[in-house]
């Protein structure tokens, strides 16, 4: 039994490469600026 | 920097001032196990790959806009996002159920078409020419009367006026008409049913 739970997961599937450079370019052009109250979201292409 | 001894909090840190490294590091840390959770409540590789990116973006937007709460572990909480968004897509999927045809039954069998295929179309020119041919054949009065009421859309009151009939009169006249009309229908063995 403890085999069985130590054992590693054969699975070793990875997402995409572009899906991760999809989200480092996401992190890279948003910007939170915040402004008295109010909260603003900008995109920075 | 060296990825495996820097802790995700530091990393969570420094991201939140603005050291887009850190984030790098993160991602490429956790993907996997991230990506495996998710994989192995959805079983498909585009879902998964769906809700992957979904997560990492709430990730992103939570960190940015100062909300995250640095009390919890940085992967205990991305994975309970993953978790919540997995349940989100099945919620997705029950509502919008999925049918497969079977060899029993095929939902296209119930499942009408708004628009009229090729076929249909012609069946219904066929239909219509059809009806044009037996109006033909009615005695002229009956078919003045039915041609004013059923393609003119004419009251029965404007086509007494019209035809200078009583109005009981031009009813007598329509009621005839279909009539005559069922009577060339059932005997030409005419089908008018699409």
């Amino acid at each position: 039994m403890m085999k069985l739970y130590t054992e590693k997961s054969s699975f070793k599937e990875q997402p995409k490469q572009e899906t991760i450079q999809f989200l480092l370019n996401y992190s890279k052009a948003l910007r939170i600026v915040k402004a008295k109250s109010k909260t603003f979201e900008l995109h920075l292409n | 920097m060296d990825k495996l001894k820097v802790l995700d909090s530091s990393l969570v840190s420094n991201y939140l001032n603005g050291d887009e490294k850190c984030f790098e590091i993160l991602i490429t840390r956790h993907k996997q196990r991230v990506y495996n959770f998710i994989f192995s409540k959805v079983l498909n590789k585009d879902i998964a790959e769906d809700v992957f990116q979904d997560t990492f973006i709430k990730v992103i937007n939570t960190l940015k806009r100062g909300k995250y709460n640095e009390e919890g572990k940085f992967l205990p909480w991305v994975m309970r996002i993953a978790h919540n968004l997995v349940i989100d897509h099945f919620r997705k999927c029950n509502r919008m159920p999925k049918f497969k045809n079977t060899d029993e039954f095929d939902i296209f069998s119930v499942l009408g078409d708004g628009e009229l295929n090729a076929e249909k179309q012609l069946i219904k020119e066929q239909i219509l020419s059809d009806v044009r041919r037996v109006i033909d054949e009615l005695p002229d009065d009956q078919k003045e009367v039915l041609i004013m009421r059923m393609y003119k859309d004419m009251s029965f009151k404007e086509i007494s006026e019209c035809t200078g009939v009583s109005i009981n009169t031009a009813l007598g006249r329509m009621r005839y008409a279909l009539i005559n009309m069922r009577k060339l229908i059932e005997k030409n063995n005419i089908i008018l049913v699409n």
